[in-house]
């Protein structure tokens, strides 16, 4: 089952890195990133801080489109082509095929963030002339990034499991921005009574609690992230994602495929 | 498409473009010219923290570069209103509380009086307190406080206590210390300015709190050197009794060196009356002494 996984994540892999549309979000996020010490300049004792917010910024809103528009058209993709159907006449499971799907296109991720954080660092060295110990904080909030990612990959497979590629991008786009607002959703439901606390609390919980890894203004200002949160939000981002990808081949797993 | 062809639509290209930045000219002319710069489109901080989705911190520093381009702005035209300066601020510190830098300058934008700043000393206050709480273990904030409240507002005794307040935060400039003291017995004079200021310029690490501090510093200098040099001249009347004529007639009977030039570098005038001032008053603020009438 592994190497059955292995070998559709690795074609998804192979596929993804030759689609143009991701080396052009790259090349516009890199591009952003080395804006940065020139928009620095028309403001005040802001140029570190405003070199990270915006770096990072640029790799969380580039990846997550990625994420969204890439994920959303994995299994469309196949179906249109009807490059899926030789791959489930094969003895790879429709479950194996999402999964695979999830775990190239989580790759291509990996490999895009790993990018964009080395043009970061390099523009960083340029500036500032030199990189400090403060400044590898930065790296906790690449990888929570990388997590958020993860999440948003999980939903765009689950939406396109079942629904049309705009839908998809649609649904999943709304949960991302629904998601920002989990806290104010909780708070909400502290405040609210009956149906509607019982909504909001269920709310809060069912969208992905994408704020929780945002942590980029905190390490601009070196703030140090506790190893708690670190731990905390890779459970949660995996065990969200495991959920998302499990929908998505129940679903995908009754679809009719004719 | 033959060459002939691209060759002509190149040059159509190349024809509109610049006839379209010539019109985009006229256009900016006979646009009328609104007061746009001082309007919030979006007044309020929370509902612009809400829909920053989670973005907060680019968001605080875009509104921070706002800060700046206004102030700017408004400081180059000698402008003596800056209704957006306070709110803009508050925007920006409510995105992302830890921006230190928009408390310290802002403030100072604040409190200085107009052209120089909005000259809102209250404003100044309540943007640096909104800064001590959210930040309360920078003890460069206890020192901006009491630094409006010793030169703005003059209110030695609160000046005093926030300075005292500063030198407990842990590992506070000790200098906090003599502040608090020299707020209750030596508040008003030159000397107590000059260690205020000498403070600021050695304890600060930022090139342009730095380069404040400084002109700060050769503001007080013209504040002492004026009314010295004044007294000279007095001296002079006394003895010959009449007003000197001009700096050499003081050179040549020994009252002074040479010529006398200011911090810039330019040196005084000496006015028929007397008077001593300073040749380009806008190269120096801050000066109390030595302004042209």
């Amino acid at each position: 089952m592994t190497r059955r996984v292995g070998a559709v994540a690795f074609n998804t892999f192979r596929e993804a890195v030759r689609d143009r549309v991701l080396y052009n979000l790259i090349l516009f996020a890199l591009l952003l990133v080395a804006c940065a010490p020139l928009i620095s300049e028309i403001s005040v004792g802001v140029q570190r801080v405003l070199l990270i917010n915006l770096s990072l910024t640029a790799i969380s809103i580039f990846g997550t489109v990625i994420s969204i528009f890439v994920g959303i058209s994995l299994v469309s993709k196949e179906i249109e082509r009807k490059t899926l159907y030789p791959v489930l006449a094969r003895p790879v499971g429709r479950g194996e095929f999402i999964v695979g799907k999830y775990f190239g296109l989580a790759g291509t991720l990996a490999v895009n963030t790993l990018a964009m954080t080395v043009g970061f660092y390099l523009v960083l060295f340029l500036i500032m002339r030199n990189v400090t110990a403060a400044d590898t904080n930065v790296l906790i909030a690449v990888y929570f990034l990388l997590l958020q990612f993860l999440v948003v990959i999980g939903l765009a497979l689950l939406f396109s499991s079942f629904s049309s590629p705009l839908l998809s991008a649609l649904f999943t786009l709304a949960l991302f921005v629904a998601g920002s607002f989990a806290q104010d959703l909780r708070g909400f439901a502290g405040s609210a009574h009956g149906v509607a606390r019982w909504f909001s609390w269920s709310a809060s919980y069912i969208v992905p609690n994408v704020d929780r890894l945002n942590v980029i203004t905190r390490v601009a200002h070196d703030e140090k992230i506790s190893a708690a949160l670190v731990g905390y939000n890779t459970v949660y981002a995996l065990l969200y994602s495991c959920v998302a990808v499990s929908g998505a081949m129940l679903i995908f797993s009754r679809r009719n495929l004719k | 498409m033959n060459r002939q062809s691209t060759i002509l639509t190149s040059l159509i290209l190349i024809a509109s473009f610049a006839s379209s930045c010539l019109v985009l000219q006229r256009v900016s002319a006979v646009y009328p010219n609104s007061s746009l710069e001082d309007v919030l489109f979006i007044s309020s901080p929370q509902f612009l923290k809400r829909a920053s989705l989670g973005y907060s911190g680019l968001l605080a520093d875009i509104y921070w570069m706002r800060v700046v381009q206004y102030f700017g702005s408004k400081h180059l035209r000698d402008s003596m209103q800056y209704k957006a300066l306070a709110p803009l601020l508050d925007i920006t510190t409510t995105l992302d509380p830890h921006l230190i830098v928009a408390y310290e300058w802002g403030s100072t934008f604040l409190q200085q009086p107009p052209p120089s700043g909005a000259g809102d000393n209250k404003a100044a206050v309540a943007l640096v307190r909104k800064g001590i709480e959210n930040n309360p273990t920078n003890w460069h904030l206890y020192m901006t406080l009491g630094f409006i409240q010793y030169q703005g507002m003059h209110d030695y005794l609160a000046a005093s206590k926030t300075f005292e307040e500063g030198s407990r935060v842990p590992h506070a400039h000790p200098a906090l210390k003599v502040m608090a003291a020299k707020m209750l017995t030596d508040a008003g004079s030159l000397d107590t300015a000059r260690y205020m200021w000498q403070s600021v310029y050695d304890q600060s690490t930022d090139k342009d709190i730095r380069r404040n501090a400084q002109l700060h510093l050769a503001c007080l200098l013209v504040d002492q050197e004026v009314p010295q040099l004044e007294s000279i001249v007095q001296s002079f009347k006394a003895k010959f009794g009449r007003n000197p004529t001009s700096w050499r007639e003081l050179i040549s009977v020994g009252a002074v060196r040479g010529l006398p030039v200011d911090p810039t570098g330019q040196p005084y005038v000496l006015g028929g009356n007397g008077k001593v001032t300073v040749s380009d008053p806008k190269k120096l603020p801050f000066i109390h002494q030595g302004k042209p009438a």
